[in-house]
C-alpha cells in the first residue's frame, strides 16, 4: 500500500551527491514530493529531507541504495506518525488590501500567520504548519489577490531520541575497519 | 628548538610538476603498469606525461574507448587489480558508458580518467564538452570532477580505494585540461585507506554466523549457490574447504564460474535460465539455501515469487543493499565472503549428503540423455554444434585456459561445456549482457596473465560490435586466440523468436563479411572450418599456434540452447526440450 514517507539523509557536503540520491528515485519511477537540503547539526555534514509516496517495501530498499552511496553517512525513513514536521509558506499581498479592509487581517489572525515585511506596495505574510494548513490559508487569501506564493519543502525531526552524532561516530568507526 | 628541528625534518618533500605529470605518478604509485585508452584534445597533457614515463607504465591504445573499458575489465577480472582507462572529453567520455555500466553490474574494479574542457569553459557548450559526471553517475560507484592540479592526488587515491574496496565497482575521475597543465607543488603520494562516510567491509556478526551454522548443521538437503563474490574476495581455499567439509552440493552463477573446478565432485553445475537441470529443479526442493557472494539475478531465479519458497535462505554478502533485494534472507551474513566463510568453517560440522547428491545425479542423467549427449556428439549428418567445438577446446587445452566469452548462445555453451580446471578462468559479461565484450576483454585478460592461454569465444554478431580491436592485436602482437562460432544468425534472439514469436525471424539474419579476409588485413592468421572431420586437427593447430589466431567454425544455424527456463517461469519449470 502506498503511503507517505519522509527520508532523512546525512551526506558529505560535496558537489553531485544530491544528484546521486535523486537518481535513485528517478530510476524507480518515484516522484519526489518535496525536498529540503541544508547543513545539519554536525559541521560540514548536510541533511536532506525528502518526502515521497511509495510502499514501505520499496522505501526500505531505496534507503539501502542511498546508504550505499560512498558519500552518504546514514539514511532513515519515517512514516508521518514517527516524526514532527513542518513546512513554511510565504504569501505576497498588496499592502493596500490590508489597509483598506479588515478581512485579510482577520484571516491572518485566525491562522496565526505573521507579517514578515510591510512595504508600500506589498506585504509578506508567513505561515508555518502542515501543508493542509498553509494551503487553507492560501485558499482563503486567494480571493483577495495573492501576488506571489511559495511553500518550502518539509523539514522533520524524528521522535526516537538517538542523536545523529552517535550514528556519525559509529559509521566513522566502522569505516576504519 | 629541538622540537622545531624534528618537525621541519618530518615535513614532506614537495615537488613541483604539472597536474598531468602528478596524475601519471599517482597511477604508478597505485601499482598501475598497464592501462588502456585513446587520446584526444582534452586529455593531451596526460598523454604527454605518459610519454615521459613510457618505461614505467604501458599504455595500450584500443581502437575505440568502449574497447578500452572492456580491456580494463578483462585485465581487472584476471589480475584482481584495478583496471584503468583513459579517454578524452565529449565522445571519448561517452564511449566509456557501456563499459562502466558493465563493470557496475558485474562489480569490476575500474578507474576511468577522462579529460574535460578547461574549467572556465565548462557550461559554455565548448567543443567536445559533455557533462560526463552527470552522465556517468548512474553507472559508477563514485565519480568526481577535478578542476585544480593540487586536488588530483587525493581524487586518484580515493578513486582507487573506492574501486577496489567493499563491493568493487567502476569510478570515474574527470580532470579539466587546465588542471592537467597547471603547475603545483605535490607531496609524496599517499594511498587512501579510509573514507569516513563509507563502510566497505561490514563487521561480521557472531550471531548471524551462529544462526547460519545451526541451519547448515541441521539441514538434510542443503544447497550452495556461489557467485562472483567468491572470486572477488579471493576465497579460493576457504570456499573449497567449506564445500568439502560440509559435503554440500554447490552450483554456480556465470559470474561465480571457475571458483570451484568443474570436475569437483560437489560442483553440480550451472544455475539459471540456461543452467543445468538438477540445480534448477532442486533449488525448489532444498531445505537450506546458502547463497555465497551472489545477488539473485532474475536470470538465476526465474519467477522470484516461486523461488526456493520451501527453503531457509542464508545469504553471505558484502553489500547490505543486496540483502532482501530480490530474495528474502532468513539469515543474512554481512561481510567479505572470504572472512565469512573462514569464520563459518569453524562452526559447521563435517558432513555428507549422499542421498541428496543422488537426486542431483538422477536429474543430471536426464539432462545428459536429452540434451548433453546430442549437443556434444551430434549425428554425422548434422552440422557441427557449438557444444562439440567447446568439448574439443576443453579437452585439448586440458581445461586450463582462460575463457572469455561474449554474449549469446555461444556464451551459454562455452560456460556449460568447458571444463574449467583452474581458479579465475572465466571472463564474461554477466549482468549487462554486453555484446562486443569478449574481444577487448580477452586482450585485457592476456595482458594480465601473459603466460596463460586466453581464448575469446565469440559469435558472429558480437564479433562485429568491437571487431576494430583486432587492431590492438595487430599492433601489440598480443596472443589472444579467437574462436568464432558462426551460425550466421543472432542466435539467441533467433531462438527467442523461434520459441516465443512464432518463428517470425526479425532482423536476426546476419549478412556477414569474410572474417578471414578481415583477420588477414590485421595480420592475424586464420582458418575456417565447415566439416566435422577437420575440427579436431584445426583446434590443435589453433591452440598451439604461436601468436593470435582466428578459428572460425561454421555451426548449426538453428540450434537452440537447452535446458531453458522461459521468462516468467519458475526454476522448477525448466525445459529440456
Amino acid at each position: 500500500m502506498k503511503e507517505q514517507f519522509t527520508l532523512s539523509i546525512y551526506t558529505e557536503n560535496l558537489i553531485g551527491i544530491l544528484h546521486r540520491v535523486t537518481t535513485i528515485f528517478t530510476r524507480r519511477h518515484i516522484n519526489i514530493e518535496s525536498i529540503t537540503a541544508s547543513e545539519s547539526e554536525v559541521k560540514d555534514i548536510h541533511r536532506y529531507t525528502i518526502v515521497v509516496s511509495s510502499t514501505e517495501e520499496k522505501i526500505k530498499k531505496i534507503v539501502k541504495q542511498i546508504e550505499k552511496q560512498v558519500d552518504v553517512f546514514k539514511a532513515f525513513y519515517h512514516k508521518n506518525e514517527g516524526i514532527v514536521y513542518q513546512e513554511m509558506a510565504l504569501y505576497k499581498m498588496p499592502t493596500k488590501l490590508l489597509s483598506q479592509t479588515r478581512e485579510v487581517e482577520y484571516i491572518v489572525r485566525k491562522h496565526h500567520a505573521r507579517l514578515l515585511a510591510v512595504e508600500p506596495d506589498f506585504t509578506i505574510i508567513e505561515k508555518t504548519g502542515f501543508k493542509e494548513e498553509t494551503q487553507e490559508l492560501f485558499e482563503q487569501l486567494k480571493p483577495h489577490g495573492i501576488l506571489e506564493f511559495v511553500r518550502s519543502g518539509r523539514i522533520s525531526i524524528s521522535k526516537p531520541m538517538k542523536e545523529f552524532q552517535e550514528y556519525f561516530t559509529e559509521v566513522e568507526e566502522a569505516s576504519k575497519l | 628548538m629541538e622540537e622545531v628541528a624534528t618537525k621541519s625534518q618530518k615535513k614532506k618533500a614537495k615537488t613541483t610538476m604539472s597536474g598531468a605529470a602528478a596524475l601519471v605518478n599517482c597511477l604508478i604509485r597505485e601499482g598501475v603498469e598497464t592501462l588502456f585508452g585513446y587520446p584526444g584534445g582534452a586529455i593531451m597533457p596526460v598523454y604527454d606525461a605518459l610519454f615521459d614515463q613510457k618505461e614505467n607504465i604501458k599504455h595500450i591504445m584500443t581502437r575505440h574507448e568502449q574497447g578500452a573499458t572492456h580491456a580494463a575489465q578483462g585485465f581487472a577480472r584476471i589480475s584482481g587489480k584495478v583496471g584503468v582507462c583513459l579517454a578524452t572529453s565529449g565522445p571519448g567520455a561517452t564511449n566509456l558508458i557501456t563499459g562502466l555500466a558493465d563493470a557496475q553490474l558485474d562489480s569490476t574494479p575500474m578507474v576511468c580518467i577522462t579529460g574535460q574542457v578547461p574549467g572556465k569553459m565548462i557550461g559554455s557548450d565548448a567543443f567536445q564538452e559533455t557533462d560526463i559526471v552527470s552522465i556517468s553517475m548512474a553507472v559508477t560507484k563514485w565519480n568526481i570532477q577535478v578542476t585544480k592540479a593540487k586536488d588530483i592526488p587525493n581524487a586518484v587515491a580515493k578513486a582507487f580505494y573506492i574501486a577496489r574496496s567493499g563491493k568493487p565497482g567502476p569510478v570515474l575521475v574527470d580532470i579539466t585540461k587546465d588542471a592537467q597543465f597547471e603547475l603545483a607543488e605535490f607531496e609524496e603520494y599517499e594511498t587512501c585507506d579510509q573514507i569516513r562516510s563509507y563502510v566497505p567491509n561490514p563487521k561480521l556478526s557472531e550471531k548471524a554466523l551462529n544462526d547460519a551454522a545451526e541451519l547448515i548443521n541441521q539441514a538434510k538437503k542443503p544447497f550452495i549457490l556461489f557467485g562472483h563474490g567468491v572470486l572477488l574476495s579471493n576465497a579460493k581455499e576457504e570456499f573449497k574447504v567449506f564445500v568439502e567439509k560440509t559435503g554440500i552440493p554447490a552450483a554456480w552463477t556465470i559470474m561465480g564460474l571457475s571458483a570451484l573446478p568443474t570436475s569437483h565432485p560437489l560442483n553440480v553445475g550451472m544455475l539459471g535460465m540456461h543452467g543445468n537441470y538438477a540445480p534448477n529443479i532442486l533449488t525448489n526442493e532444498c531445505d537450506v539455501l546458502i547463497a555465497v557472494g551472489m545477488r539473485f539475478d532474475d536470470r538465476v531465479t526465474g519467477d522470484v515469487s516461486r523461488y526456493a519458497k520451501q527453503a531457509k535462505v542464508i545469504h553471505l554478502e558484502i553489500d547490505p543493499a543486496e540483502i532482501n533485494k530480490n530474495v528474502e534472507a532468513d539469515v543474512p551474513v554481512l561481510g567479505n565472503c572470504k572472512e565469512s566463510l573462514a569464520a563459518l568453517l569453524k562452526k559447521v560440522n563435517e558432513n555428507q549428503h549422499d542421498q541428496w547428491l543422488t537426486r542431483f545425479k538422477e536429474l543430471n542423467a536426464q539432462e545428459e540423455e536429452k540434451v548433453i549427449l546430442g549437443e556434444l556428439n551430434p549425428p554425422a549428418d548434422e552440422p557441427i554444434s557449438m557444444g562439440e567445438v567447446i568439448k574439443h577446446i576443453s579437452t585439448i587445452s586440458r581445461g586450463t585456459a582462460i575463457i572469455v566469452t561474449d554474449v549469446g548462445q555461444h556464451q551459454m555453451v562455452a560456460q556449460r561445456y568447458y571444463k574449467y580446471a583452474n581458479w579465475k578462468s572465466n571472463v564474461t559479461s554477466g549482468g549487462l549482457g554486453t555484446m562486443g565484450f569478449a574481444l577487448p576483454a580477452a586482450i585485457g585478460a592476456k595482458f594480465a596473465a601473459p603466460h596463460r592461454q586466453v581464448i575469446a569465444v565469440i559469435g558472429d554478431g558480437g564479433f562485429q560490435m568491437t571487431i576494430q580491436e583486432l587492431g590492438v592485436i595487430f599492433e601489440t602482437k598480443v596472443d589472444v586466440k579467437i574462436l568464432l562460432l558462426n551460425n550466421e544468425y543472432l542466435g539467441m534472439v533467433r531462438q527467442w523468436q523461434h520459441m516465443f514469436f512464432e518463428k517470425r525471424y526479425s532482423s536476426v539474419d546476419m549478412v556477414n563479411p569474410d572474417f578471414q579476409m578481415i583477420a588477414k588485413g590485421y595480420g592475424i592468421e586464420s582458418e575456417k572450418v565447415t566439416e566435422r572431420e577437420k575440427l579436431e586437427d584445426s583446434i590443435h593447430k589453433f591452440l598451439s599456434h604461436e601468436g593470435s589466431y582466428l578459428l572460425e567454425v561454421m555451426v548449426g544455424k538453428e540450434n537452440n540452447i537447452f535446458p531453458m527456463i522461459p521468462t516468467g517461469a519458475s526454476v522448477s519449470e525448466i525445459r529440456l526440450e
